[in-house]
């Protein structure tokens, strides 16, 4: 049975507490990253998700006999961006391989990937921890290869269908060094990797539709040893399958390990339901690949101008809007994190602040605006507020015409209507009363009306100015201006 | 480099080819003697040579980002020796 973790602090990483002592979590993973592009890496049919099955196969993809590939450039210059957002080293020497292994989804006998010589070396990837801490995960490679098509295996009592639709589609295989120590920072990796990859445009990082997924290797130690026997997951969609992954297959290795035994270097398959790993035996003598370099191909070249053109055109990535948002709008840490985790999402907040309070902007979207957009099941692209429309209200707050308090139930109209914040203002009359005389009148009346707890307040109970506050708030329906009422209640309350 | 006959039936194994095992012997010193042959070309110095890729003088051809080719569903599952509303339908495999 697997033990209770403890966690602990995230950036200490997880530590599993055995029978003989402490144990350590090593973690590597391998990113399938389907490639954004229209066409196939080495053929002229569509990539687009969900079509009938083999309509989107040309006799390439399907490895009729007399076919040549022919490399798409899209393919190549995502994966140049995408290194080049993991401030990775980018070859402009590659060469691809033949990856040989049978299977009903692959018609080839073969992957065409990339082995000894990738399109992109060693790189990093900052990972967001909890408070607003960071770490960095070493990559270790990146490289381009094709696709396998999609074996069905419950529409047929005695047969497996099979869909080559999804073979010869670009991916990237994104290598990370064995950097990381808890199943949080994996999920944090994968969770930043997705950001960066949406950011560039080069994946769109559906883990629903397969567009990424993570093999997860696992092993432990005890705390500052060398590496143990890793086991390996393959093909997992999920975040929080990859974690609870993790977590089963470090206890069973721990398990093993204090009875005596040794891991067996293998792979293994997560099953989500059971929530347990089990060995894939039937894969390992597959797992001679007999790499060789595809006398198809010849190897990929290309300059300096290719790459840097590339470069110019890179968008302003996660970590460095964030770093922006903090030291020039004034964000916290964490906040920034929040906000530049989705483009779409930075992009919002972005309308909304500029020209405006940036704080007080970041404080709408992640609280009053996730709050409703999450209520209702809808996406930022879904609000019936736009970022403009938002904007228009904090404007009303910050030039005094509506309170923080009244501005949320403007909000709360304006995600139900989709009316303008300053038409609500107008039509409800729900204008902020600065008006002295107004205020005064409406103090002098709670105080005539609680001469008990005026009596007290003077007695010495300070507490009762919040009382008073309230009170003068609700006879003025929460209009009267907060500042000016704190001003003229207490000499009043005072004598 | 020499190949013994465990080594010759796991190679074919992998590359699903079925060989009787009375042919594992001779084909064994079959291909024995083809690395041996290719095995003379490890007597050349090749310290500062780099490996070549290709016998040809030019460069690997781009092609645009285009939909050129597929939407042929009947075509492309004519040849499979079973087919099923348009997917092949092969032996099941389930691991």
């Amino acid at each position: 049975m697997p033990r209770q973790l403890l966690g602990g602090e995230v950036d200490m990483g997880m530590i599993i507490q055995g029978a003989t002592g402490d144990w350590e979590v090593v973690i590597g993973l391998e990113v399938h990253a389907q490639v954004t592009s229209k066409a196939k890496l080495f053929s002229g049919s569509a990539t687009e998700y969900g079509a009938e099955q083999n309509t989107q196969v040309s006799f390439i993809d399907a490895a009729m006999p007399g076919m040549l590939p022919v490399i798409n450039r899209a393919a190549v210059e995502q994966a140049v961006r995408t290194g080049l957002g993991l401030k990775a080293q980018i070859n402009k020497f590659s060469v691809f391989d033949r990856k040989n292994y049978f299977y009903a989804d692959l018609p080839q006998g073969y992957q065409i990937s990339q082995f000894q010589q990738p399109i992109v070396g060693k790189g990093v990837l900052t990972i967001d921890l909890k408070d607003g801490e960071t770490r960095e995960i070493g990559i270790t490679r990146l490289h381009l290869e094709q696709d396998a098509g999609k074996s069905i295996h419950d529409q047929h009592p005695s047969m497996s269908l099979i869909d080559l639709n999804r073979s010869g589609v670009a991916l990237m295989e994104i290598v990370s060094e064995p950097d990381l120590r808890s199943p949080e920072e994996a999920a944090a990796y994968v969770k930043k990797l997705r950001s960066i990859l949406r950011y560039l445009g080069t994946c769109d990082g559906n883990m629903e539709e397969g567009s990424m997924r993570a093999d997860v290797n696992v092993s432990v130690r005890r705390p500052g040893e060398g590496f143990g026997t890793r086991c390996e997951m393959k093909n997992i969609n999920s975040v929080r399958f990859m974690q609870q992954a993790i977590i089963y297959e470090a206890n069973r290795q721990v398990d093993i390990i204090e009875a005596g035994g040794t891991v067996d270097q293998e792979t293994r398959l997560y099953d989500p339901v059971k929530g347990e790993t089990r060995s894939m035996r039937s894969k390992e003598e597959a797992h001679d690949y007999r790499y060789f370099p595809d006398p198809d191909l010849l190897p990929l070249e290309f300059d300096d101008a290719f790459v840097e053109k590339l470069k110019s055109e890179l968008p302003e990535l996660p970590d460095e809007k964030k770093n922006r948002f903090i030291t020039e709008l004034g964000i916290s840490p964490y906040d920034a994190g929040v906000l530049v985790a989705e483009k779409e999402v930075a992009d919002y907040f972005e309308a909304v602040a500029k020209g405006r309070d940036a704080k007080l902007a970041a404080n709408w979207v992640t609280g009053e605006l996730f709050g409703n957009l999450n209520r209702t099941g809808k996406s930022l692209s879904e609000s019936p507020v736009s970022a403009d429309a938002l904007g228009d209200l904090i404007g009303l707050i910050k030039d005094g015409t509506i309170s923080n308090r009244i501005a949320k139930e403007v909000f709360e109209e304006m995600f139900e209507t989709g009316k303008a914040a300053a038409d609500i203002v107008e039509e409800k009359g729900l204008k902020q009363v600065s008006d002295t005389g107004a205020i005064e009148a409406a103090i002098d009346e709670v105080i005539a009306a609680n001469e008990d707890k005026v009596a007290e307040y003077r007695a010495g109970k300070d507490k009762l100015l919040g009382f008073f506050m309230g009170q003068v708030m609700k006879a003025t329906g929460g209009k009267a201006n907060p500042g000016v009422v704190n001003k003229l209640l207490k000499p009043k309350l005072d004598g | 480099m020499s190949l013994d006959k465990a080594t010759v039936a796991k190679v074919a194994n992998l590359a699903r080819i079925r060989v009787e095992e009375n042919d594992l012997e001779p084909l064994a010193n079959e291909l024995n003697a083809i690395l041996g042959w290719v095995e003379q070309l490890s007597e050349v110095d090749t310290e500062n040579v780099a490996p070549m890729t290709s016998v040809a003088e030019m460069s690997l051809r781009w092609r645009d980002d285009e939909v050129t080719d597929g939407g042929y569903q009947q075509q492309v599952v004519a040849n499979a020796p079973a087919e099923e509303d348009g997917f092949f339908a092969v032996p099941k495999v389930i691991e």
